[in-house]
């Protein structure tokens, strides 16, 4: 029974070597050439010592950064992706959590990396290690030790105290998603993926895994294409891309301006999206362009390994009415808790908990905050079994179809982002001479306003706040206000700052 | 191109928009940025930027982006 990733690797590398696995439209790499790099990558890790370490990947997103990714766990380690997009400070943290031996990078990312306080690490030519020779011996001895319950991947995503978290995530649960998303979209050996999310993310799961599954071919589209829609339409045809799993907004970008009125899209037969709710208005537009293909909106937190939940989008939808998010992938199951932790009823609300295989290991280094949403099923106490808390609030419509209601918190989906509202909070308040903030977020127009006091800027702050914050958490609004609305308990009034917006605006 | 550039200041307060020429190619305005920007232009301006229009050479530069809206006016 399969029990590790490069399993997929190492057959289909010898079925169909000379295949395209990844390719960026300039450089590609087949099946054979991935294989051998990351063999090449595992043994370099292995002749310097690091086993069952985070090894940091730092790498302009390419068909070698995925190489590094398999060469790291071949070397029995995991991956932690990072990226030039991400603002210095925050990959400082990041670093910080992992305490890395090794960070890889590349000409490109070099002299960035080497600003970085390492503990203890070293960085690392990705070219370097790729020249490394092929220890079958140690490499055969490293997958005989190996278990399904080792971490493959650290991502990290916003963290309310304004330290993100690192969900690290094992085989075991990697590859139930992998086979079970690849049933439900109907991947296959002649799918070609148009890859749109960032490496760093466990959203590009839905690409990598299955391309080594099947022999099929990721093409990691350009990001400044996503700002050229009659461009990103064209590449699509020219790669003959069959399948996308996308963002709503990106998906938005291309149906809201006409696009469809200068290019169509030729071979897209399979169309995936998530992380948010889906405009019906938009989805018509893209419906009535291709008919015959398959629309599937996809829900699932970072925690529970890619996607939990899926909806194939086949009856009809008023532009009023919400897609719903629909069923769990098989072998999870989804429990609707009520705050005392009982089933919610039927038509009721509750807090949307997985339970399964798909559940990722935790927070890295972070028990407490593992704790807090890992916890024992509330269900029974007869054996321990953890389930995790989303913190989404669902119910089931009359169809038992599952609708994503709201959040418990401050935590919001912005361009297909999560993001800790917290965070930008605590970020901005570190900045000098601002006395109080509060961010809110307007659900209508997409966009995070921030509320501060004090004497800073408004530029100054911005620019501040660059450095440390991803450019999606950066605030789309920002007011300097005179002072903080508060409620009678003292709380910051958020409702006043909301009405307060909305007059503004 | 006053209402234009308060409504990029408002996008990026700390940028200079009146001189930067690359906002595109300089990675300055990303996709959701030319997103939102589109549907306030649209609002402000009562004008329709479609995909056609949408490439790097209209939106690297505020002169740029007047330009394409007050083509778009005359075109209406």
């Amino acid at each position: 029974m399969q029990n590790n990733v490069l399993d997929y690797l190492e057959q289909i590398a010898a079925v169909k070597p000379d295949k395209v696995a990844y390719s960026d439209g300039t450089l590609s790499l087949c099946f054979g050439e991935v294989y051998h790099l990351s063999r090449s990558i595992g043994s370099y890790l292995h002749r310097k010592g690091i086993y069952k370490k985070p090894v940091v990947v730092f790498m302009a997103k390419s068909p070698k950064e995925v190489a590094a990714f398999f060469g790291v766990v071949a070397g029995g380690d995991f991956y932690v992706p990072i990226d030039e997009e991400m603002p210095n400070g925050r990959i400082q943290l990041i670093l910080d959590n992992v305490q890395s031996p090794l960070v890889i990078c590349d000409q490109d990312t070099k002299a960035v990396a080497e600003t970085f306080r390492l503990d203890q690490g070293e960085i690392i030519l990705f070219e370097e290690m790729a020249r490394e020779a092929v220890d079958d011996v140690a490499l055969g001895k490293i997958r005989g030790r190996a278990i399904d319950t080792d971490p493959i991947y650290i991502v990290f995503t916003s963290g309310s105290t304004g330290i993100p978290k690192g969900v690290a995530a094992c085989h075991r649960s990697v590859i139930d998603y992998v086979e079970h998303l690849s049933e439900i979209l109907g991947f296959g050996p002649d799918t070609v993926f148009g890859n749109q999310s960032p490496l760093y993310f466990d959203a590009c799961l839905k690409e990598l895994y299955p391309t080594i599954k099947f022999g099929a071919t990721t093409y990691l589209i350009p990001r400044n294409l996503f700002s050229i829609p009659v461009k990103l339409v064209e590449y699509l045809n020219v790669h003959k891309i069959n399948t996308i799993c996308w963002v709503v907004s990106a998906l938005t970008m291309v149906s809201a301006f006409g696009t469809f009125d200068t290019v169509q899209p030729e071979h897209l037969h399979t169309i995936a999206f998530g992380s948010e709710v889906f405009p019906v208005k938009q989805f018509h537009i893209w419906k009535k362009v291709l008919p015959q293909a398959s629309f599937t909106n996809l829900y699932g937190p970072t925690e529970g390994t890619g996607m939990c939940c899926y909806y194939r989008v086949e009856r009809e939808f008023g532009e009023e009415e919400m897609i719903p998010i629909g069923w769990p992938f098989p072998n999870r199951e989804i429990l609707l808790l009520t705050p005392e932790g009982k089933l919610a009823g039927e038509g009721e609300e509750g807090e949307i908990c997985i339970r399964g295989t798909a559940l990722t290991l935790g927070y890295y280094n972070d028990p407490e905050r593992t704790a807090e949403v890992f916890v024992q099923n509330p269900l029974h106490t007869a054996y321990p079994e953890c389930i995790y808390k989303t913190g989404d609030i669902g119910r089931y419509n009359e169809q038992g179809e599952l609708l994503f209601v709201s959040r418990r918190d401050h935590q919001i989906k912005h361009m297909g982002h999560r993001i800790e509202l917290g965070e930008i909070e605590v970020n901005v308040a570190m900045l000098p001479d601002v006395r109080m903030t509060a961010c809110i977020y307007d659900t209508k127009k997409a966009k995070i306003i921030l509320y501060y006091v004090g004497e800073l800027a408004k530029k100054e702050l911005a620019a501040l706040l660059r450095t440390k914050l991803p450019r999606y958490m950066m605030p789309n609004r920002i007011f300097q206000i005179e002072e903080m609305p508060f409620t009678a308990n003292g709380k910051i009034d958020r409702m006043a700052l909301r009405n307060r917006e909305e007059e503004e605006t | 191109m006053e209402e234009l550039l308060e409504i990029l200041n408002g996008l990026h307060p700390d940028v200079d928009f009146e001189t930067k020429e690359s906002l595109v190619d300089g990675k300055i305005l990303d996709s959701f940025d030319i997103v939102s920007l589109i549907a306030e232009i649209n609002d402000t301006f009562d004008v329709a930027i479609t995909a056609k229009d949408i490439i790097p050479e209209n939106f690297n530069s505020a002169k740029a982006l007047y330009a394409l809206i007050q083509r778009l006016e005359e075109e209406a």
